[in-house]
């Protein structure tokens, strides 16, 4: 590991309460390349995306983006750098349709006055939220339906081009096969790739243990709020990981 | 995802069929409903007095009854659409329009310059009203209903110790003879009519068309989500209260010029009135549905209602028993309106409850 990380985290600390939710957790990707984050419940997976995609206030500890420190106040602080996150409860406006929600908070103002008087170019969001769409292979039938109508496939699909559409470093994907039949996981898995092969560093976090092992290069395991293994995906098995993940390797371990 | 199959088709038609969906949210389909309401009552008022309900004159009477409700409905519908409440609008006019009648009793005058200043001042109150409203809302985040009980208390307590509880009955004559009575040079079309319309026109063009509008929609349908993405939801909160302020103040001249007094026990259920015409006009309590459109007509059932009972000779108390049941069956039909559209997507796309379950095709 030679390169630079596109993101990574040193010894970051939060706690709530007397809760440490992070215990000098460490977390590196690199561009390019698919990293499982795994743990127990309560390991401090979702605390450290959290910190990682600038929803929570550490304590201590350093983030670098590319090589340069950070410090990531917003949402929308983590986006500008091009960090993009998929939630857990995908994070959309049920009301709005699929090409508002694309762009939300984002959205791409008319030429000239009107855009200044806050009118929206609703067509040419409407067309680069269909071409996002088609390039993952998305089944999303109308545009402009509202998103709560639609199943729990299409609403993940387009919380994960919405983010993907964005992605420039680094994308966190929280529990994203966690509601989804057989088939709209392996599309999620396929879509982990493809993105991957853009040159995006991927953060994919899961409990499914077979998924990870399948789309991850590296797996790193997070147990009491610390990062306390990493693996190359190819060379490790189920076993060891829910070893990791539980301390039951612990003696085992130099 | 069988993606072959759908993709192409809708990527074809895309265009065209948004044309047709963007002109379906204009018309929603409550508000679509309640329009017919609204005409079908109005036929059977003009079936049983033909001489006197469908002239002009009285048409125009109804206008101008609904005109200062409606400068409040807009910022009403606004902010039910991001899932609040703003029981303070009775209360701020009132406030706004005493400060603007103390002010341009002191002034002396009573010319286009006392005028301006108390158009001035009426709005900038309301502004202060709504203003403090936002802040507490998104900032201190007490819940809405707390906040605009507490203002609708506070305004109105103001109000009273600074006219001592009478009602300041020198409003500047231009003011009543322009704005109150006048009518638009030229037409028989009363000018507090014109310019509620006006702000309708604006201001349902900022809610539908502009960014701001679509923020105030996000908000309504999931805040935290609106929040993740990067919309300031606690600026566009405080704006959406201050805007429903400014209108309250910009209603609290209006009723000033209208009616030539203060009136401050007049507005004890403006507030009750402007939030029943919201939601008969079909915006959801629950926030991300609306609008200002189904506000307008959700403000014409009870005027044409009263203005009916009168004409046809029918005790007008009965006008609050009719809006009510209004009231209750256009909540009731929407909520089976979304309950069928549920079920109906169910079937091929389901909701999240059932994917857990049975998603095996």
């Amino acid at each position: 590991m030679t390169t630079i990380p596109v993101l990574e985290a040193r010894g970051l600390t939060r706690s709530f309460g007397n809760v440490r939710a992070l215990d000098g957790a460490d977390f590196d990707v690199n561009a390019g390349e698919v990293v499982a984050l795994i743990g127990d419940n309560g390991a401090g997976k979702s605390t450290l995306v959290k910190a990682l995609s600038g929803n929570l206030a550490l304590d201590s500890g350093q983030i670098l983006f590319a090589g340069g420190e950070v410090e990531l106040t917003s949402p929308s602080h983590a986006n500008s750098l091009g960090i993009e996150t998929v939630y857990q409860d995908l994070a959309l406006a049920p009301h709005l349709n699929a090409a508002q929600n694309m762009f939300l908070g984002r959205e791409i103002p008319k030429p000239g006055l009107q855009g200044r008087l806050g009118f929206m170019d609703n067509k040419a969001m409407r067309l680069k939220s269909r071409e996002a769409f088609d390039e993952l292979g998305a089944t999303v039938r109308s545009l402009s339906d509202p998103v709560g109508s639609m199943s729990g496939g299409q609403k993940q699909a387009i919380a994960i081009a919405r983010a993907v559409a964005w992605a420039k470093g680094v994308i966190f994907l929280d529990e994203p096969t966690a509601a989804l039949g057989v088939v709209q996981t392996r599309n999620v898995l396929d879509t982990i790739r493809r993105v991957r092969d853009k040159g995006v560093g991927v953060v994919f976090i899961s409990h499914s243990m077979p998924h990870v092992i399948d789309v991850a290069d590296r797996v790193q395991v997070l147990r009491l709020g610390r990062r306390v293994a990493t693996y190359e995906a190819k060379r490790t098995s189920v076993e060891e990981l829910v070893g990791a993940m539980t301390g039951a390797l612990d003696g085992a371990q130099s | 995802m069988t993606t072959t199959e759908v993709t192409p088709r809708s990527a074809g038609t895309a265009s065209a069929l948004t044309r047709t969906h963007s002109l379906r949210q204009v018309l929603q389909v409550q508000s679509f409903q309640i329009l017919l309401v609204l005409l079908v009552i109005f036929l059977i008022f003009a079936a049983m007095a033909p001489e006197v309900f469908p002239t002009w004159g009285n048409v125009r009477q109804i206008i101008q009854n609904v005109s200062i409700l409606g400068v409040l409905g807009i910022g009403m519908t606004f902010v039910i659409v991001t899932s609040g409440i703003d029981l303070s609008v009775g209360s701020n006019l009132v406030f706004s329009g005493v400060v603007a009648a103390k002010v341009m009793q002191s002034m002396g005058d009573t010319g286009w310059g006392t005028a301006f200043v108390g158009i001035i001042v009426s709005v900038s109150c309301g502004l202060g009203w709504g203003l403090l409203n936002g802040v507490l809302i998104a900032k201190a985040k007490v819940p809405p209903l707390i906040v605009t009980l507490g203002t609708l208390g506070g305004a109105l307590g103001l109000a009273q110790v600074i006219t001592g509880g009478v009602d300041i009955r020198e409003v500047p004559a231009v003011l009543q003879d322009t704005i109150g009575y006048g009518n638009v040079p030229g037409t028989t079309l009363p000018t507090i009519s014109l310019i509620a319309m006006v702000l309708i026109v604006i201001f349902g063009i900022v809610l539908h068309r502009t960014r701001f509008g679509l923020y105030t929609f996000a908000i309504g349908s999931n805040e935290e989500s609106a929040r993740r993405v990067g919309v300031k939801v606690d600026r566009q909160l405080i704006s959406i209260y201050a805007l429903s302020g400014a209108l309250a103040g910009v209603a609290g001249i209006l009723s000033l010029a209208q009616y030539g007094t203060t009136a401050i026990a007049g507005q004890s259920a403006t507030n009750l009135n402007v939030i029943a015409a919201v939601v008969i006009g079909g915006t959801s309590l629950f926030g991300g549905v609306g609008t200002i459109f189904g506000t307008v007509v959700g403000l014409f059932i009870p005027a044409v209602l009263q203005n009916g009972f009168v004409i046809v000779g029918v005790q007008p108390f009965w006008q609050q028993v009719a809006v009510g049941a209004v009231l209750v069956a256009a909540v009731y039909v929407d909520q089976r309106r979304r309950a069928a559209a549920a079920r109906g997507h169910s079937a091929k796309d389901d909701g999240r409850t059932r994917l857990f379950g049975r998603r095996s095709n």
